[in-house]
């Protein structure tokens, strides 16, 4: 992470809250930020989640509002990615790695007031294994063979097969723990063993999360949380501006940022995320099913160039889809330089001089942006893209994920660690042969911690010669708060918003 | 009398089937599926094929318009498969907020349109006439969404006076109702109030040249007074229809605003809706706009024969 501003906290504060204060009276700018009451919070975000269940809908808003927050798994992710105890208090590995066993918290309750036990972690691993969750990231749980209850804060779950991936799944929502009593009403009410549970949710503005009293673990910082809803980033950071939120979080206009960072009241913090822009070429479509063309494809792009001018200089460049706070991240920037010439001859090679393509773009700001700078360097190497724009959700998924009827497209891929499954699944809508990638990275998965870095690397190492995808960019989490706002989870490493131990300085 | 009204009451329920019918086809003739949002990117063929089974979507259309409209006449719009929700206390709850908005937006357009209009076209020949006319001209062209973010900008952002964005019932928290309902009402308003004030205008315009105000003012009253007594209720019949139109298009023009600040009421909610291929909730909120509209026209005609009793005889 790096901090644009307001690195020397404390006598940042006092300035600032002086600050905000004869600011606001002398009118040039309205913060209502002096009188900021400190056992709450309000957090700006767009896109409402639709309801409350993960294990039916998709989308990254309700993971968002309620993991960590309201929903707790055995491990979670710190700021840096690492896998840290929650409701396991720790846990042991057998030395075959099939076999974990973790003592639980004592005392941990739902916020219905039942016990959280070993039996619940059975009921929860089991019924993402179930017809009850209605998503393909069930799948991840395939590798359980078993969950025994050994006492009532002691669980022993045996594995199929050694896998490293599938402890790092717990930390993410399909190892959220569900009493068996609290999942009726899953769309409507979220019952889980975190700090918070959800006081209110005015459908159309915000969600209330109220810090609960019962909390097994530490309190938050704030007593109540709010998370506010806008249609667009505009909105957000005029109601940041107005001082109806505290915080704006994950904003997608970059754009909008100079005049705050040039503020003083404000602070902008520049996060990491998960989520990488690629821009996807149909591999099994002409002309994208032979691997010059998206050779070419690769060379023709100038991606330092498309952060800059798409994203204002936000953005880090990745040159494959993974993080860099993933364990097997290498940098792999330089197998494509930016190389028009190249590109030409690739384009040459294949036959294909002054290729018409069609470009489906998803009604995204990223993706809006990021479609005119590509178009016009495609054009440079003789590839004549013609945007065609394609409602997201609904319309894109239609055609571009569901039907494949796309020669390119872009699209920001905001799951963690989701590599594999983009390209080690043949019926993905990028269409690349996993042939190659398949054993590997199966036997990856089940060597030792030095071996799955190693087979993962060599996994991304293929996929990338093929050309399989242009990963533009990695995408930056960036938020803007009130300068008083302290401990801003601004990595966005998992699909959590973390507020608990967000507050005030 | 009776006659008239059993036409509009018939007029009335044919235009709602027709509406019905054509709602419920529009939404299934566009690309996207309930399934596929909800399933995003974590659908398989499988899940997909399940998951429209448990939405419904998998039915017949002609079940799932029977479905449907079976519960229009209770005001039971069933359940949405996208909140798990039931969807008329959902609409009950928005459309208050709409109609709030909307009522006070057409009031404020008739506060500014009645008085500048009949300004106007009483001193149509004079500057300050000519001058209210030519702004009037500028209102019309504006977008009701521009002048809602260039309040937005001047208002709440530059002066800081106020909030950008937002909405706090009127029955929670009145000051800050007034204060987060000023912006909203004001871009509705200000459009609304140029189209009207042009309409007060030809119509107090052609009034005036009317005999019945020739002879009042040859009786001896003065313009204003002639105006008063005799114009104005003639002057009203244009005016009101306008209005009524005015009022439809007033209601499509919340759905905007609404976005712009952030307004928890039907427009919103019908965005929201679409972009979710919620079917249901669309096809209710639809059907909840075109009520009004009907509603409307029928209250419209109503007080046509109040205000022209000619109008009573001719039926």
């Amino acid at each position: 992470m790096r901090r644009l501003k307001s690195t020397v906290r404390a006598a940042v504060l006092f300035t600032a809250g002086t600050f905000a204060l004869s600011a606001c009276s002398a009118g040039s700018t309205s913060t209502e930020t002096a009188e900021a009451d400190t056992s709450s919070i309000t957090v700006a975000l767009t896109g409402e989640p639709t309801n409350l269940d993960f294990t039916t809908t998709a989308g990254a808003a309700i993971p968002q509002a309620l993991m960590t927050n309201v929903y707790e798994g055995l491990v979670k992710l710190d700021q840096e990615g690492e896998i840290e105890p929650l409701l396991a208090e720790s846990w042991e590995v057998s030395d075959d790695r099939t076999t974990y066993t973790f003592a639980l918290q004592e005392g941990a309750t739902f916020s219905n007031g039942e016990a959280f036990t070993a039996e619940d972690v059975k009921f929860s691993i089991e019924r993402v294994q179930s017809d009850a969750w209605a998503s393909s990231l069930k799948a991840k749980m395939n590798v359980v063979d078993s969950v025994n209850v050994l006492s009532d804060t002691e669980v022993e779950v045996v594995l199929t097969q050694p896998s490293n991936a599938w402890l790092f799944d717990m930390a993410t929502l399909v190892g959220a723990m569900f009493d068996p009593s609290g999942v009726d009403d899953l769309a409507n009410t979220a019952i889980g063993t975190g700090p918070f549970s959800i006081e209110a949710w005015n459908r159309g503005e915000s969600i209330d999360l109220a810090a609960r009293e019962d909390y097994w673990g530490e309190a938050p910082q704030v007593e109540t949380a709010t998370l506010r809803y806008f249609a667009d980033a505009i909105a957000t950071t005029n109601a940041l501006r107005s001082g109806d939120v505290d915080v704006v979080y994950n904003t997608q206009a970059p754009e909008l940022l100079s005049s705050f960072e040039s503020d003083d009241a404000f602070q902008v913090l520049d996060g990491t995320s998960n989520g990488e822009i690629v821009l996807s070429m149909n591999n099994e479509m002409a002309p994208f099913d032979d691997v010059r063309v998206r050779k070419a494809v690769m060379h023709a792009i100038d991606r330092q160039a498309v952060i800059d001018t798409a994203w204002s200089g936000y953005g880090t460049m990745v040159g494959a889809a993974v993080p860099p706070t993933d364990p097997y991240y290498e940098d792999l920037n330089d197998v494509y330089p930016y190389d028009p010439d190249a590109a030409r001859a690739l384009l040459a090679e294949a036959g294909m001089e002054n290729l018409d393509i069609t470009f489906t773009v998803p009604t995204r700001p990223y993706a809006t942006a990021v479609s005119e700078i590509v178009v016009s360097q495609l054009a440079e190497v003789g590839i004549n893209a013609t945007i065609e724009s394609a409602e997201f959700p609904a319309v894109w998924l239609d055609t571009v994920f569901t039907q494949q009827n796309y020669q390119m497209s872009v699209v920001l891929a905001v799951e963690s660690r989701d590599f594999l499954a983009m390209f080690n699944n043949p019926d993905y809508y990028l269409g690349y042969d996993n042939s190659k990638i398949q054993g590997l990275a199966a036997e990856a998965d089940a060597a030792d911690e030095a071996g799955y870095i190693e087979g993962m690397q060599e996994t991304v190492r293929t996929v990338t010669d093929d050309a399989a995808a242009n990963v533009l960019f990695l995408f930056p989490n960036i938020v803007v708060a009130k300068a008083g706002v302290d401990n801003i989870p601004a990595n966005s490493v998992t699909e959590a918003l973390d507020l608990t131990s967000i507050g005030w300085k | 009398m009776a006659i008239r009204l059993l036409v509009n009451v018939i007029r009335f329920i044919v235009t709602y089937v027709v509406a019905t019918v054509l709602v419920f086809l529009v939404m299934r003739a566009i690309p996207g599926d309930p399934a596929q949002v909800a399933l995003g990117v974590n659908a398989t063929p499988e899940l997909l094929e399940a998951t429209r089974r448990e939405f419904g979507t998998d039915r017949p259309l002609i079940v799932q318009y029977f479905d449907w409209v079976a519960g229009l006449p209770i005001g039971d719009f069933g359940t949405s498969y996208v909140t798990r929700q039931d969807i008329s206390p959902l609409v009950a709850d928005r459309v208050q907020v709409s109609l709030i908005l909307v009522v006070l937006a057409m009031i404020v357009a008739l506060l500014i349109a009645i008085p500048f209009g009949t300004f106007a076209a009483v001193r149509h020949r004079n500057p300050s006439g000519i001058l209210i006319s030519g702004l009037s001209q500028v209102g019309v062209a504006l977008p009701n969404f521009l002048a809602g973010i260039l309040l937005v900008v001047v208002f709440a952002v530059g002066l800081g006076w106020l909030p950008a964005n937002g909405w706090t019932p009127p029955g929670e928290d009145p000051g800050d109702f007034i204060r987060r309902v000023i912006l909203p009402v004001v871009a509705l308003a200000s459009v609304q109030g140029a189209i009207l004030t042009r309409y007060v205008r030809s119509a107090v315009l052609e009034v005036m040249s009317e005999d019945y105000l020739r002879t009042a003012r040859a009786k001896g009253l003065g313009r204003m007074e002639a105006l008063a007594r005799h114009g104005l209720r003639n002057a009203a019949i244009p005016v009101l229809t306008v209005t009524s139109v005015q009022l439809a298009a007033l209601i499509i023009g919340a759905v905007v605003i609404e976005r712009v600040f952030v307004i928890p009421g039907l427009g919103s909610m019908l965005l929201d809706a679409v972009g979710n291929r919620d079917l249901l909730t669309v096809q209710s909120v639809v059907m909840v706009l075109v009520s009004i509209t009907l509603i409307i026209n029928l209250v419209v005609d109503v007080l046509y024969t109040v205000l022209d009793p000619r109008i009573r005889k001719k039926a």
